[in-house]
């Protein structure tokens, strides 16, 4: 999908004086030192290409340090963006154009960029010092390394600047507006207007620092005149409109997803919204954002760890709130025996989890699909929660909105994951008609109800009353020791406890899905099935399409539902030669579903803390489907096939033993 | 500050604030007289069942909202803090109340204990202090005399025993006292103190396990050793105790000393004050223990200052009052938006 059909045109309807040639679809990535403002100008560039209507997405890198020395590889900060002509399902694979403010951005994302790609460097910044901050021995300007790509020297610290002194802005302050020169540079050589940014520059900025406002605008149009002045640059590209469904769009992010789809959960049930949390990367801020909700009735509570943020939430759901806690996989883990107890006391509430790279403390900053079976299975005793995972950005919204659904109507603690790809990257999101989203229907027994009333009376679908306190007539006990089926009250009655681990079990078993419990993609017979599941519906779909292109009967069925799982999913697969499932983990659904199913189920596993490209997926995909004999085949096929590689940095004396 | 519990519609008996369900706490527990003191204040002051929540961890004394006809929450252990934070915050007109034991509070729960109190939400805390794990059949507690044998102990706990109290002032506790399980009396005054009080009220009370550390607050409960071993704080009024009333406390710098209250100035003696603002007398009492000193009963620090889930209502309806209420087409629309044809 990166690297487009190029079709060079002949016309010349732009006043520009050199030639365009036009792509169906582009891959840039801003880089630079984390001070550079480079997600800024990623996301200035995001809003613009799909104000001109492009589809796009978009990946933010960060560091994991949080100031880390300058111009260190450490602290490099990246934005990637894909924009196209046609659907757009990832951020892109290999890069088109890379934007690199200095030698460290240079060093960390060159393998990223293809072969004759373009990479725009700010020439000024690499001294002598700064290369060897980046660990540079030889200039790569110089030394030849760069000779397979498209160089472009720009001094964008003395073109800067000289647009910013007319504003007053000198030294840091001057320095501070050079993403805006890099943008406005990168604005001429994809054809997009200025209008949206100068836009965003006068809201933000006109009234609070009026020269601020003009340095940025004054160095974006020298960045963009730049452009047409530099011989280096012979042309122009121009990206026609997506053909997007017709509506008002957004960009948003996975994490504000979740956060607004839980405000809008809450409204739809006509109650306030509670929320528990300790912060943790990559799940912090949806905590942000719902702490600053609080006009919405929204309740934050950021708790002292996530235990107590757990904790705090089955106290208000015991309330009668729509309450939700959010984690990461080590506080999902700190969470544990409290989502035991939510299970025993069967209250509804949400737990968000929003994996990264582990074990432990793992990758913080860096996406994996690794918690799934913490998430089905890491619980003392027999303990089922439903588990629903986004499948992309905007899909967390209605994830979220499912999980607040099912949770109330099966009055059960309901887990929701999404990942650091999801929580950070962006795509535009096709507003929902808000009056057609389906009203959450919340029962709290009265008083009038006292006479029959049973703490664990359950309905047809297996589904306890929830009473709440405040309810004259209606007071009762409940707790995490096992419970008489009915009255609730404690009991250690052997036959008993049986007749309640599998009424629990049944009432989770029997839930029906409230969304899609899954999204398909192709025929429904063929070659090889795709069984995805989280923030790879894109990447794997890509591939999916991609395949199809090259004439493989390929088919894609992404799970969003994984337990209970789609009753009708072992049809579903039957009509495929291969079952294959890609994740960003060592296996964890494929060993899920070699259980459940009692298929040979290949897996495409990748554990680098980065999602998959499309073009690895193919690879992959390909030498499970041409091999003819099913037992030539690994189990498990991992891109760039894993081998051990030499230790890379030397031992220090001190380390040596 | 007193405050206005929840009132019930119809004037109540102790006895209608038991449950259906058999007390199950042995014969002669400390836990018993608890309970009856609890069921009689609440009676009392005409508190609704409906309105009043009980939320507990784990260990013979979590066992108690069992035994209460109001709603209750009977958790995990070391937990209670946590669920009775969320509860009130979202439904502050509860009466909301947490019962603990010294193990559940101080050694599992001991980080949610901290932060409730400085955090001053507004709810009561019952610890039964029995300074020793019943519920697991004996083992040494946070609380645990130092040297004491039990079961995970024999030689003797190697332990350094945890004030209560003093972790509590430490933690800016507004209310904290001690009372005595078997001095029912007294206990009811605090109990009803308690229940008044605006914000986080801790109460540890001494209580005996009949089982596995029986007679352990015999040296200073017994009637023989009494009136010199424990000393009943009287707001206003110096600390006075000893068989003839005839001894207090005075400070020497900062430091404590016993004197004979007829042999020094009478302004030369500690007066108590519940209110002082600033709690290092408060924690200066919370130090006075046996053998060189009595033990304190009675309430160590009443100060009012405001309270989370009054501050966290706050800021919702300043929110409102300042950018109107939220309205969910507005906040999809947050950032900008475009138009596809
Ligand atoms: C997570 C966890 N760890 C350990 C236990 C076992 N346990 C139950 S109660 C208890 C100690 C109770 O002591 P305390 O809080 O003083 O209550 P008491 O029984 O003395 O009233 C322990 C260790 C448990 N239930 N859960
Ligand atoms: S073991 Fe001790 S604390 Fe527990 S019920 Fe028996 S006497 Fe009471
Ligand atoms: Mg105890």
């Amino acid at each position: 999908m990166s690297i487009a059909d190029v079709v060079v045109s002949s016309h010349n309807d732009q006043p520009s004086a050199k030639p365009i040639t036009k792509l169906t679809a582009v891959t840039i990535r801003f880089a630079g030192d984390s001070g550079d403002g480079m997600q800024l100008a990623g996301m200035q560039f995001t809003d613009t290409s799909a104000l001109l209507g492009n589809d796009v997405s978009t990946f933010p890198d960060y560091p994991s340090e949080i100031r880390a020395p300058v111009g260190t590889v450490a602290g490099v900060s990246g934005y990637q963006i894909q924009f196209s002509s046609n659907d757009v399902f990832t951020p892109g694979d290999d890069v088109d154009a890379l934007v690199a403010m200095n030698p460290a951005a240079l060093k960390v994302n060159i393998k990223s960029v293809r072969r004759g790609g373009m990479i725009i460097v700010n020439a000024d910044a690499f001294t002598p010092i700064d290369l060897k901050k980046a660990g540079y021995a030889e200039d790569p300007l110089t030394d030849g390394s760069l000779e397979h790509f498209r160089l472009i020297q720009v001094p964008m610290d003395t073109l800067n600047n000289a647009a910013v002194a007319p504003a007053g802005l000198t030294g840091k302050h001057a320095d501070l507006c050079k993403n805006f020169f890099a943008l406005g540079l990168v604005y001429w050589i994809y054809g997009r207007s200025l209008e949206p940014t100068l836009a965003y520059l006068h809201r933000k900025f006109a009234k609070k620092n009026p020269a601020v406002a003009l340095a940025n605008e004054a160095t974006l149009r020298a960045g963009y005149n730049y452009g047409e002045t530099c011989e280096l640059l012979d042309q122009q590209y121009a990206i026609d409109k997506a053909k997007l469904p017709p509506g008002e769009y957004r960009r948003i992010t996975g994490n504000e997803a979740v956060a607004l789809g839980l405000v809008a959960a809450a409204e739809l049930a006509g109650k306030h919204l509670f929320y528990g949390s300790y912060p943790i990367t990559p799940a912090t801020d949806i905590l942000h954002t719902l702490a600053d909700l609080k006009q919405f009735q929204v309740t934050t509570f950021q708790a002292e760890d996530e235990i107590c943020a757990i904790g705090a939430t089955i106290g208000a759901a015991f309330g009668g709130a729509i309450a939700a806690t959010g984690t990461s996989g080590p506080g999902l883990a700190l969470k544990t025996e409290a989502m035991g107890l939510a299970v025993m006391t069967e209250l509804p509430m949400v737990i968000v989890n929003v994996q990264r790279g582990g074990p432990s403390t793992g990758l913080p900053t860096k996406t994996e699909q690794s918690d799934l079976l913490q998430a089905l299975y890491g619980r003392n005793g027999e303990c089922p929660i439903p588990v629903i995972a986004a499948a992309s950005p905007s899909d967390a919204f209605n994830a979220a909105i499912e999980a607040v659904h099912i949770a109330v109507r099966y009055m059960t603690p309901v887990l929701l994951l999404s990942d650091g790809y999801i929580a950070n990257s962006s795509e535009p999101w096709l507003l929902p008609d808000l009056n057609k989203l389906e009203k959450i229907t919340v029962n709290h027994p009265t008083t009038a109800d006292a006479a029959t009333f049973k703490p664990y009376r359950r309905n047809q679908e297996n589904v306890r009353p929830w009473a709440i306190p405040g309810t004259p007539g209606l007071e009762h006990r409940i707790g995490g020791l096992e419970k008489q089926d009915v009255t609730g009250c404690v009991s250690y009655d052997a036959a008993n406890h049986e007749t309640m681990v599998r009424l629990r079990a049944q009432k989770v078993d029997g839930i029906k899905p409230v969304g899609m419990p899954f999204l398909w993609t192709g025929p429904r017979s063929g070659d090889a099935i795709l069984v995805s599941w989280g923030g790879t519906h894109g990447s794997v779909k890509a591939a999916t399409l991609e395949l199809q292109h090259q004439g493989l009967q390929v088919s894609q069925c992404h799970l969003r539902y994984l337990h209970p799982l789609p009753r009708e999913l072992r049809a579903l697969l039957a009509g495929f030669r291969h079952v294959i499932v890609p994740e960003l983990n060592s296996g964890q659904l494929r060993q899920v579903l070699k259980a459940v199913l009692q298929l040979d189920i290949k897996g495409i596993n990748k554990v680098r803390g980065q999602p998959f490209s499309v073009s690895e997926l193919v690879r992959g995909v390909r030498s499970v489907v041409k091999t003819s004999s099913d037992h030539e085949i690994p189990d498990e096929s991992t891109p760039g096939t894993w081998v051990r590689p030499e230790p890379t940095q030397k031992i220090s004396p001190a380390c040596e033993a | 500050m007193t405050m206005t519990l929840p009132q019930s519609p119809a004037p109540l008996q102790p006895a209608d604030f038991a449950s259906d369900q058999e007390v199950k706490w042995c014969p002669g527990c400390g836990d018993y007289s608890i309970l009856a003191q609890v069921r009689k204040i609440l009676a009392r002051q005409g508190v609704d069942k409906a309105n009043t929540v009980f939320v507990s961890g784990i260990g013979c004394s979590s066992r108690f909202p069992y035994y209460m006809s109001t709603y209750g929450f009977h958790s995990i252990h070391g937990r209670a803090a946590t669920i009775a934070t969320g509860l009130k915050v979202s439904r502050p007109e509860l009466n909301v109340w947490i019962v603990t034991g010294d193990g559940d509070a101080l050694a599992i729960g001991g980080n949610h204990f901290l932060h409730l109190l400085r955090r001053n939400v507004d709810v009561k805390i019952l610890m039964f202090n029995n300074r020793i794990y019943g519920l697991t059949k004996g083992q040494y507690s946070p609380t645990t005399l130092k040297g004491k044998k039990t079961k995970s102990s024999p030689v003797g706990s190697p332990d350094n025993p945890i004030r209560p109290i003093s972790v509590a002032v430490g933690a800016e506790a507004t209310f904290a006292a001690r009372a005595l399980a078997a001095d029912v009396k007294h206990l009811e005054s605090v109990l009803e103190r308690a229940a008044q009080h605006k914000g986080t009220a801790f109460v540890e009370i001494y209580q005996n396990c009949v089982i596995f550390d029986d007679g352990g607050y015999n040296y200073l409960a017994e009637k023989s050793v009494k009136a010199e071993r424990m000393a009943y704080l009287v707001h206003g009024q110096p600390i006075r105790f000893g068989h003839n009333n005839e001894k207090a406390i005075a400070l020497r710098g900062l430091t404590p000393v016993v004197v004979n209250a007829a042999d020094v100035p009478p302004e030369s003696l500690l007066i108590h004050d519940e209110h002082a603002p600033d709690p290092s007398l408060a924690f200066l009492l919370s130090r006075l223990s046996h053998p060189d000193f009595p033990e304190p009963l009675g309430i160590f620090r009443d100060v009012t200052t405001p309270c989370y889930d009054d501050i966290v209502r706050d800021q919702i309806t300043t929110a409102i009052t300042e950018r109107g209420p939220g309205q969910l087409s507005q906040l999809l629309r947050s950032g900008s938006t475009w138009k596809v044809a």
